[in-house]
């Protein structure tokens, strides 16, 4: 983060009001910055682009790049309707500023794969006004209308005079105006950049390992943390014996925490030794008894009673009473753990009246409030940077800030700046998984072959409660995040019933890419498989049928359909599995072809068409859905964490495997190109994964897979 | 103890106990963060370095293993190889979101630089053992393929 930035925004803090621990939504003009800072050297027309006398474009990012390429395709708008040199456009991340927050949550955050379709007009809109005013600082340089010049590739001309000026020559002049109000966005036809394939603007430094990760942060003086967490969610330390920990050379001092044990060391590997020589009685707390296989049991009855309506459509009781077959199905989802290669840390230097925190976060304002809170500081006072974030799949936006409030914790214990650091097992034990789900789904099936009735009761714990996302997602006590992609079925069925009981448990849980869609996919997906099975109709054909009217989702089932040449024969050995899925404004369609190899599931080919609303960066959106593919096939095969005794089993890759390259199948990604507003990339690719890939095996050996990850015994006879 | 250290072609001495793993030497006392911690347990491939020309993970390397033999990290990945792996990686545009990827890199150069042509098998097994959360599988083989062309064409 240049320094620059954050003058910037040191000036806003002093300048804007503060009141109750927020800032004030408040931006300068140019030219009051202009006057404000002795060498205005750049052209800063608003929060989200400056322009260097050189000519350097900076989009400044307000977003997580985490892997979905928003440093890219953020920068790609600004640019757009800048007419900006694309080879001298680069990126910084924001600081935490009211004037970056989401449009739609009214908080700094990146979630629900909504980055382009919430930026799309104002990112626009701020390369559209600073274009305006370089347009207008070459015009009067030059005594010609504005309106006669025009702009390409950063460089202002006006063709009668023959005068041309490039934007780093403007920048000076530029600054001096006052922002218009209102400039006008092209004309989607005229638009050069958005819709052309364009290379990512972080490649270069993250394959050099010159990118900055939190994890690579480092300041002067620094210690490394690494801390004892309870073994049980809720626990505490009873009594800590920290003797042998402080003879192991390189550790500093112990020191608890409100979520362990610390052990603050000069280096990593000091630290670690501390924490493997630290020898803590704890107080397990009333999660000591919790275990995966009771919390099956638990939810498979309260499956079988009534939960809070989400939908009712038309008379499901009298569909069912009516029903010439009756199909009924339990499905099994596992927590699952985020597991971003970068593990979890945060570098916090805390200071009697300030403080600065690195940290990879897709929630700024949470955590910096959070960290504020901590810290006993004024937001004023408390500087958050965002670096790169080595995954994150919503892991990294936490409400409870969890790896924030301890970094700073800490901190505040040690007198040296320090950075935190998780191990690998601290990231798979640390909690704030994917919630565990249980669906109790039927169908009715009358007479004349018609899908009349359909009921889901969906069993699960709800990490939207206690938030201040609450009154967005609850309503009437339903967690829209658990019934999402079941409630909201597209598929036109007379009689619809979906409830929902939110359990207790005591474990965290969170967002994880794809949300609710995660598991209700799932289900959905694979039972309307079994539903064309019983009818004797082609998968394929009852979609089309029951999606009459839903032409989006159509239009990708077709195209991946088409694609997989579904209803062709296959070689012995190879079967082929559908799913199609809606989820965060976007539509898609998935078609894997497998076979078994030594009894496990091999995927050759996915096919994958997604319709995402105007189209961006085409290949960005192509990796997302590659990625996708792989990322929703380790969830269907591998991922589960289980708890025992109140402890989570798993601890490192060994027990919660990744797909590998040799796993990988080939991928074919087609972009259903549409004229709706931008919607989602990031997320949607994953939710049809699993159903298809469970679909494509019944098809090979006719047995239903109920339950993920899939075990070896679902596959055979 | 103090131990002298060979990296990217610079001797360097450390002060470090015998047993600390390579990984946390270059992150932590020589400043190399282009080398990833992913697992601690040679499980990820993320820490990925050479060692001598091989492909260690660098992670359950204990430093006085690493004493009197020739550390590349990817800071010192200068090579032909290196440069084909780079151009390729760039053309293809794996990364996602990047941590994983100078691991990966790593292990595709002692790959090529060992099978001119490497079969998509050969990927497999050198590969494998390197794993990426965001997926970016399919243009690491795509970019592995195509580094190995342009190495070849490159008259390595």
């Amino acid at each position: 983060m240049s320094g620059r930035t954050l003058e910037r925004r040191d000036l806003l803090r002093a300048s804007a009001a503060v009141g109750g621990g927020l800032l004030v939504a408040f931006w300068f003009p140019a030219s009051a910055e202009a006057n404000s800072l002795a060498l205005p050297k750049d052209f800063v027309p608003n929060a989200f682009v400056r322009i260097a006398p050189d000519g350097a474009v900076t989009v400044i990012i307000n977003k997580a790049e985490m892997g979905q390429g928003v440093c890219t395709s953020l920068s790609m708008l600004v640019a757009e309707e800048l007419d900006a040199d694309w080879r001298r456009v680069g990126f910084e991340f924001a600081p935490v500023d009211p004037v970056y927050a989401h449009p739609g949550f009214g908080i700094q955050m990146t979630g629900g794969s909504t980055s382009i379709g919430g930026m799309f007009e104002p990112l626009r809109k701020a390369g559209a006004a600073a274009r305006a005013m370089l347009v207008q600082a070459a015009a009067k340089r030059w005594n010609v209308d504005a309106s006669e010049c025009r702009t390409e590739k950063s460089t202002v001309t006006h063709t009668a005079s023959g005068h041309s000026a490039t934007y780093g020559e403007l920048a000076d002049a530029a600054a001096e105006l006052e922002a218009p109000k209102d400039a006008p966005l092209k004309d989607p036809k005229d638009f050069r950049l958005i819709g052309r394939s364009t290379k990512r603007l972080d490649t270069v430094a993250k394959i050099a390992g010159t990118a900055t990760f939190g994890l690579d942060v480092s300041v002067p003086g620094m210690l490394t943390a690494v801390v004892a967490h309870p073994p049980v969610f809720g626990g505490k330390a009873k009594r800590v014996d920290s003797a042998a920990a402080l003879r192991v050379a390189g550790v500093v001092k112990v020191v608890e925490v409100p979520s362990g044990v610390a052990v603050v060391a000069r280096g990593f590997w000091a630290a670690k030794l501390g924490r493997d020589a630290l020898e803590i009685e704890w107080d397990d707390g009333a999660n000591a008894g919790l275990s995966s296989e009771k919390l099956r049991a638990d939810y498979a009855a309260l499956s079988r009673t009534k939960g809070l309506t989400a939908r009712h459509d038309g008379d499901p009781d009298g569909a069912f009473a009516a029903a010439k077959q009756v199909l009924e199905a339990d499905y099994e989802l596992p927590y699952l753990a985020h597991c971003p290669m970068e593990p979890l840390n945060c570098v916090v230097d805390l200071r009697t009246d300030s403080c600065e925190i690195w940290a990879g976060t897709q929630f700024q304002t949470v955590d910096h409030a959070a960290a504020c809170a901590v810290a006993g500081l004024k937001p004023e006072q408390v500087k958050l940077h965002t670096t790169f974030l080595g995954g994150g799949f919503g892991r990294r936006a936490n409400p409870a800030s969890d790896y924030i409030v301890e970094a700073v914790a800490i901190a505040k214990q040690t007198g040296a700046p320090i950075k935190l650091v998780w191990t690998r097992t601290d990231d798979l034990r640390g909690g704030y998984y994917r919630p565990m789900w249980h669906s109790r789904i039927r169908a009715a099936l009358a007479a004349n072959g018609a899908l009349a009735g359909w009921a889901h009761t969906i069993v699960g714990q709800s990490f939207i409660v206690g938030t201040p996302f609450e009154p967005f997602i609850i309503h009437d006590g339903i967690d829209g995040t658990s019934v999402e992609g079941s409630a909201d079925t597209p598929y036109a069925i007379p009689a619809v019933h979906v409830d929902l009981h939110t359990t207790q448990v005591g474990v965290p849980t969170l967002w994880w890419r794809s949300v609710g869609h995660s598991h209700t996919a799932f289900v959905v997906e694979t039972f309307l498989d079994e539903v064309a099975h019983a009818l004797g109709e082609d998968a394929l054909a009852l979609r089309r049928r029951l999606l009459a009217k839903e032409p989006r989702h159509l239009a990708v089932l077709e195209r991946a359909a088409g694609a997989a040449q579904w209803g062709t024969p296959l070689p012995a050995g190879r079967a082929r599995g559908l799913a199609v899925h809606g989820s965060f404004n976007s539509f898609v369609a998935t078609v894997l072809e497998v076979s078994l190899e030594h009894g496990r599931p091999r995927v050759h080919k996915a096919w994958t068409a997604i319709d995402c609303g105007r189209i961006v960066n085409p290949d960005g959106i192509v990796a997302q859905l590659e990625g996708a593919v792989g990322f929703g096939l380790t969830a269907a095969l591998y991922s589960e964490i289980t708890l025992r005794d109140g402890c989570v089993e798993q601890s490192n890759f060994h027990d919660y495997p990744m797909l590998r390259i040799n796993e990988m199948p080939d991928v074919e990604v087609i972009l259903v190109g549409s004229h709706e507003p931008s919607s989602g990339v990031g997320e949607p690719g994953v939710p049809p994964v699993a159903p298809a890939l469970c679909n494509a095996l019944f098809a090979l050996t006719k047995k239903r897979i109920r339950r993920l990850p899939i075990r070896r015994e679902d596959l055979t006879a | 103890m103090a131990l002298d250290l060979e990296v990217n072609g610079k001797r360097v001495s450390v002060d470090a106990d015998a047993a600390t793993p390579l990984l946390w030497v270059l992150r932590d006392d020589l400043k190399l963060t282009g080398t990833k911690f992913g697992c601690g347990a040679a499980q990820c491939g993320a820490c990925t370095v050479h060692v001598d020309g091989e492909a260690v993970r660098s992670c359950v390397l204990p430093i006085a293993a690493a004493v009197g033999r020739k550390v590349t990290t990817i800071e010192g990945l200068s090579s032909a190889v290196g440069k084909a792996l780079s151009q390729a990686w760039i053309e293809e545009d794996v990364p996602q979101c990047g941590w994983c990827q100078t691991g990966q890199i790593m292990s595709a150069a002692v790959l090529v630089a060992e099978k001119a042509t490497p079969s998509d098998a050969d990927i497999d097994a050198c590969m494998s053992g390197n794993v990426c959360r965001c997926a970016t599988y399919v243009r690491i083989r795509r970019a592995i393929h195509s580094a190995a062309a342009i190495a070849k064409g490159g008259g390595r």
